[in-house]
């Protein structure tokens, strides 16, 4: 077995940056340029830069993609027109979570899927397997091509305006453009895992360097910075956006997950439909929530919440807010105990401090309305 | 990095300055440095008993939570209760105001197992690299 971790094209910027290095599935990542605080706090008020480059891409090309995905993801597809992209779910026939992935549709017979990084190869082999014999289809994972930036906070499209070449206002939330950033073929999508205003540039591998220094040079008067897997995780756990290993896996259904919005049963079949089916017609066991510490303590992944001497459930996220300077938590809960207001108890380390089941998001984001 | 001659230091990160038979403990600029930016700390009560190189307290950055481990045996006769409320002045200031407690010590023989500050420099080298 090959366990060299991988880099993605940027790892020489991040080591130049003094950044601290950790593995994450498999990848060496940034996890922090200066410290967690700093960096999610330049993305909240101003801007930061992600290399995200570890992410997945698979295409997924053919007369019959459109078909082919229909029935290999929750959301419906069809809804997607040219430019746009869509959050969805891969589901085994149990209905359990394969992956939560964003659909591109780079055209009538061409998408982009954007898988995570944990999962990019199971992902790739469950589609290949998934795919209908006879029909005209066929899927590439092409992520070892493909660099992926992200440009976070309110003055994200001011910084990459700069640079690129399409109306960045024309784009709206989860639209995208083939365009030319710094005069480099890219993907520009509107969208992100912070809760913020914000790009995600994909763009091949051998120009993800240049990319990032023209945006951190454009990016200067807004006082851009480097933002690690730290203050990522931090970020989208305020905006309680579920985490695939810690929040959601392959031992959770999107219902229980609260993603059954994603889940489109009317759009005729697709993997996982029958389960889900009989799932929301008997109603979920356990419900993911999100949860403030009244009393001191800072939530963990697998420590247990109670309800007086009962075990009702699991922490699979948790931290210290640095927006909101509380603890905070996510993690699944029997469901007749799942209500906002709830008052339930942490396990942390063998004293039990008092939590409360709120509404999510925990934070929220100061929203300029696009007209 | 910073390591004050005047202070012992454990393999653990942890500091210690004694005064005849009290010791006060806190953590290395190395280790707050490497924590990053730290959210939460948890002491003992003052009158519990500590045992050398093992757990005291818990100290928790935004992503981790480690163990504090006590340099030497003893009773705790104070601690610093402010950190509860200003768990980054061990951040700012770990040799000083980032105090932890201070044990009545058992049995100074265990001071000898100790690094001085010119030993932990080069044990901390060593270890980063």
């Amino acid at each position: 077995m090959n366990t060299k971790l991988k880099r993605t094209p940027l790892y020489e910027i991040h080591k130049k940056l003094g950044a601290k290095i950790v593995d994450f599935a498999g990848w060496e990542m940034p996890v922090q340029y200066s410290t967690i605080m700093n960096e999610h706090r330049a993305v909240r008020s101003s801007a930061g830069i992600f290399d995200v480059s570890h992410m997945g891409e698979i295409e997924v090309r053919g007369r019959d993609a459109l078909k082919a995905l229909q029935l290999l993801t929750v959301n419906d597809v069809s809804r997607l027109k040219d430019n746009e992209c869509q959050y969805s779910m891969m589901c085994n026939p149990d209905g359990w979570i394969v992956d939560d992935i964003l659909i591109y549709r780079l055209s009538e017979e061409k998408f982009m899927l954007c898988v995570n990084a944990s999962n990019t190869e199971k992902d790739y082999q469950w589609i290949l397997k998934n795919l209908t014999a006879g029909w005209a289809v066929e899927a590439e994972n092409i992520s070892d091509t493909i660099g992926q930036i992200s440009l976070q906070g309110k003055n994200a499209e001011a910084i990459l305006q700069k640079v690129s070449d399409a109306d960045l206002s024309l784009i709206k939330y989860y639209c995208f453009r083939r365009c030319n950033v710094d005069g480099v073929d890219a993907i520009v999508s509107r969208t992100g895992y912070t809760g913020e205003d914000g790009f995600e540039v994909y763009v091949k591998n051998e120009y993800a360097v240049k990319i990032w220094d023209r945006l951190m040079e454009s990016g200067k008067e807004y006082g851009i910075k480097p933002v690690g897997l730290g203050a990522r995780d931090t970020l989208r756990l305020e905006m309680k956006y579920p985490l695939y290993g810690n929040d959601i896996s392959e031992k959770n259904t999107p219902l229980e997950a609260g993603l059954e919005w994603v889940v489109k049963f009317n759009k005729g079949d697709f993997i996982g439909k029958k389960s889900l089916q009989e799932q929301k017609k008997r109603g979920v066991r356990r419900k993911l929530i999100g949860f403030e510490m009244i009393e001191r303590g800072i939530p963990r992944p697998h420590y247990a919440i109670f309800k007086g001497s009962r075990r009702i459930g699991d922490v699979t996220s948790g931290t210290m807010s640095p927006s909101l300077n509380k603890a905070i938590g996510i993690g699944y809960v029997q469901a007749d105990m799942s209500n906002i207001g709830e008052e339930i108890e942490i396990d942390i380390r063998a004293s039990y401090p008092k939590a409360r089941i709120v509404k999510t998001p925990f934070y929220k984001v100061q929203v300029q309305v696009k007209v | 990095m910073d390591y004050p001659d005047d202070l012992l230091y454990t393999k653990e990160h942890e500091w210690i300055k004694v005064e005849d038979n009290r010791a006060k403990i806190g953590i290395t600029d190395y280790a707050q440095h490497e924590l990053g930016d730290i959210v939460f700390v948890e002491l003992p009560e003052v009158g519990s008993e500590v045992v050398a190189m093992e757990p005291f307290g818990v100290v928790e950055s935004v992503k981790t939570v480690s163990d504090l481990y006590s340099p030497v045996s003893g009773e705790v006769v104070e601690i610093n209760s402010e950190l509860e409320s200003m768990p980054e002045t061990v951040n700012s200031n770990p040799y000083d105001k980032g105090w932890m407690i201070t044990v009545e010590m058992s049995d100074k023989e265990e001071l000898k197992e100790l690094l001085s500050a010119d030993a932990y420099a080069k044990y901390v080298e060593e270890e980063s690299e």
